[in-house]
């Protein structure tokens, strides 16, 4: 890599397999845990707020703040649990895959410190059913330490597996999968804090959330927050894919220019091609052009420019793709994993895809070019949960950013790029119960 | 069978203060022990074992990808077409599956052998194509490999 960088969560684990009980102890693993339970829970909230950790599964929400809001027990009787979202499924996110895979026992020392600041003795991971692989490592892992008492305490931790819907990242909907239901969000407060799983007071946090909770403990929230920038402190581990030469995840200090992420970090664009456009924060985030990259990657710089670090997926497209193409592959995926429930985005989403593939066929006309985002308008805030607005939201943003190339796909009646674009006539799951690339789709 | 069916579903569901979490890995258990799907039967039984109707449990298979409701081969091939892998040819490699096989995406080869179809992000971007084979993750994988790697899972059976 030729950029030193500063690494919290994947610490130790390029020298040691770190997937070894013995390994994670012999670099001080499970010693955070020793410091926090020599500690009041509430020292351990309050040094997360010092740390001004936020949490990385997209929502950005202050971590220690969010541990605030659990009622002590005695104020609250029902049993409190931790939930860990590790249902990674957004679009070009893939960090807390390898977080699992590589470093589970800083994870599970994670899990362990948050049950003991939220006074809980129940663990939950949920992890996306996908997963078999980080799923095996956690599972050995939990294995080495299941007779260490020293580690476990009387807490126990269940790994949950999910069985594939994307909903099921945004936490109430994970609440209820969890709970044996259907993976469909509910109405929001009561929050989960407050009426999480089974009613009771449930703190939901995201893998590297997690992970990095044992760092902040041994380097003291002081120091923490003061790596990366004031809005964002501490590090990421940003997932490059697409149309890069190095892609992978890298952990970064916050605020590094998305620029020199892509170029000294991702060793630029394959092949010599041009830079058209970065997804910055997994398919849910509004896109950057070329000439938008000279923004700082972290919360206040991208919220300036109109986008979001998300997931961090940042996702690279060079100058053969078709924006109406990525249009329709965003969409599809949107339409797919929507969970039904509200109806602006279950019927939403699909009239995105049907208007943005009369566009592509060419038989479109300016209007139905509003129309796309006027359809776009009507989901966008009008839903129990975020799936439709972030749908909604990078779509339209396509349209803002490359609106000349939308309306030459009118002027030329049909796509410019055709399948020159990567994105041509892709087969999406929502779509190959119906159709296949070779088939006209009807209306 | 049915016993130690029975008795796996009721240690997983020692796992939670409400025995219907156990569910989603029930369903799971049970489409392992059907040839990869879930016949009527299959969702009586884990009703049984769960206090849960079959109505009730087909209404959670009909809404995760993983559970089927249909046929499946005896091999599952998942070839991820989200963007990421789309970027770098993930549809030629489908086709490449589709043409090997004789089959559209979403279906079932002749012989009952494999089933290919498309799903979602599998959150292995880094390493595009992601192919999953019976659920575990190929990396990086190319049109070229398609005859390959059909060849090592007929030879594996």
């Amino acid at each position: 890599m030729p950029i030193e960088a500063k690494q919290i969560v994947l610490a130790g684990a390029d020298k040691r397999d770190l997937t070894q009980l013995s390994e994670y102890e012999a670099i001080g693993g499970y010693q955070a845990l020793v410091k926090a339970r020599g500690e009041e829970p509430q020292a351990i909230v309050d040094e997360l707020k010092t740390s001004a950790l936020r949490g990385r599964g997209g929502a950005f929400f202050a971590t220690g703040q969010k541990w605030s809001f659990i009622p002590k027990p005695e104020a609250n009787p029902n049993p409190h649990y931790v939930v860990i979202n590790a249902d990674e499924s957004e679009p070009g996110s893939f960090k807390d895959n390898e977080i699992m895979a590589r470093v589970p026992h800083r994870f599970l020392e994670g899990a362990l410190i948050t049950a003991y600041a939220v006074e809980s003795r129940h663990v939950f991971v949920y992890i996306r059913g996908e997963y078999t692989g980080p799923y095996d490592v956690l599972v050995a892992a939990l294995e080495q330490i299941r007779e260490r008492s020293d580690i476990l305490g009387d807490v126990t931790i269940v790994i949950h597996r999910g069985a594939g819907a994307y909903i099921c990242g945004e936490e109430t909907a994970l609440l209820e999968s969890l709970e044996g239901k259907r993976g469909q969000p509910r109405t929001k407060p009561p929050f989960p804090a407050i009426q999480g799983l089974y009613d009771s007071p449930t703190v939901i946090n995201n893998v590297e959330t997690i992970a990095t909770v044992p760092a902040i403990l041994e380097m003291g929230g002081t120091a923490y927050a003061e790596l990366g920038v004031p809005s964002s402190a501490g590090t990421r581990l940003v997932s490059l894919s697409g149309h890069i030469v190095n892609p992978g995840n890298y952990e970064i200090e916050n605020g590094m220019s998305l620029r020199a992420i892509i170029y000294d970090l991702g060793g630029g664009i394959p092949e010599g091609r041009a830079l058209k456009a970065v997804i910055p924060g997994g398919s849910s985030t509004v896109v950057l052009s070329a000439d938008e990259i000279d923004v700082g990657y972290d919360y206040d710089s991208l919220a300036a420019v109109g986008t979001a670090m998300g997931s961090a997926g940042v996702i690279i497209l060079d100058d053969r793709c078709c924006m109406v193409q990525l249009g329709i592959r965003v969409s599809e995926f949107y339409e797919h994993e929507s969970c039904g429930k509200c109806t602006p985005c279950r019927e939403g989403t699909r009239w995105m895809t049907t208007i943005l593939r009369k566009l592509e066929a060419g038989d479109a006309s300016l209007a139905e070019l509003d129309l796309l985002i006027s359809v776009c308008d009507r989901i966008n805030g009008k839903c129990l949960c975020p799936l439709g607005d972030t749908a909604a939201q990078a779509v339209a943003s396509y349209v803002a950013k490359f609106r000349d190339e939308f309306v030459a796909h009118l002027d030329f009646r049909g796509c410019p790029f055709g399948d020159e674009s990567p994105l041509h006539n892709v087969t999406a799951p929502v779509a190959q119960h119906f159709h296949h690339p070779t088939v006209q789709v009807p209306g | 069978m049915a016993v130690d069916f029975d008795t796996e579903v009721q240690e997983l569901a020692a796992q939670y203060a409400d025995s219907r979490s156990a569910v989603l890995p029930a369903l799971r258990l049970a489409q392992e022990r059907h040839d990869g799907w879930l016949p009527p039967e299959a969702l009586e039984e884990v009703g049984r074992a769960l206090g849960l109707t079959p109505a009730y449990c087909k209404s959670i298979a009909s809404f995760y990808d993983m559970l089927h409701l249909q046929p499946v081969g005896q091999r599952m091939i998942e070839v991820c077409t989200n963007v990421s892998c789309a970027l770098v040819g993930a549809q030629q490699v489908l086709e490449a599956f589709e043409r090997e096989l004789g089959v559209r995406a979403g279906e079932t080869s002749e012989d009952g052998a494999f089933t290919v179809r498309t799903v979602e992000c599998l959150g292995g971007c880094g390493w595009a194509t992601i192919v999953a084979l019976d659920e575990r993750y190929r990396t990086r994988v190319q049109p070229a490999d398609v005859p390959g790697i059909l060849e090592e899972l007929r030879n594996a059976d």
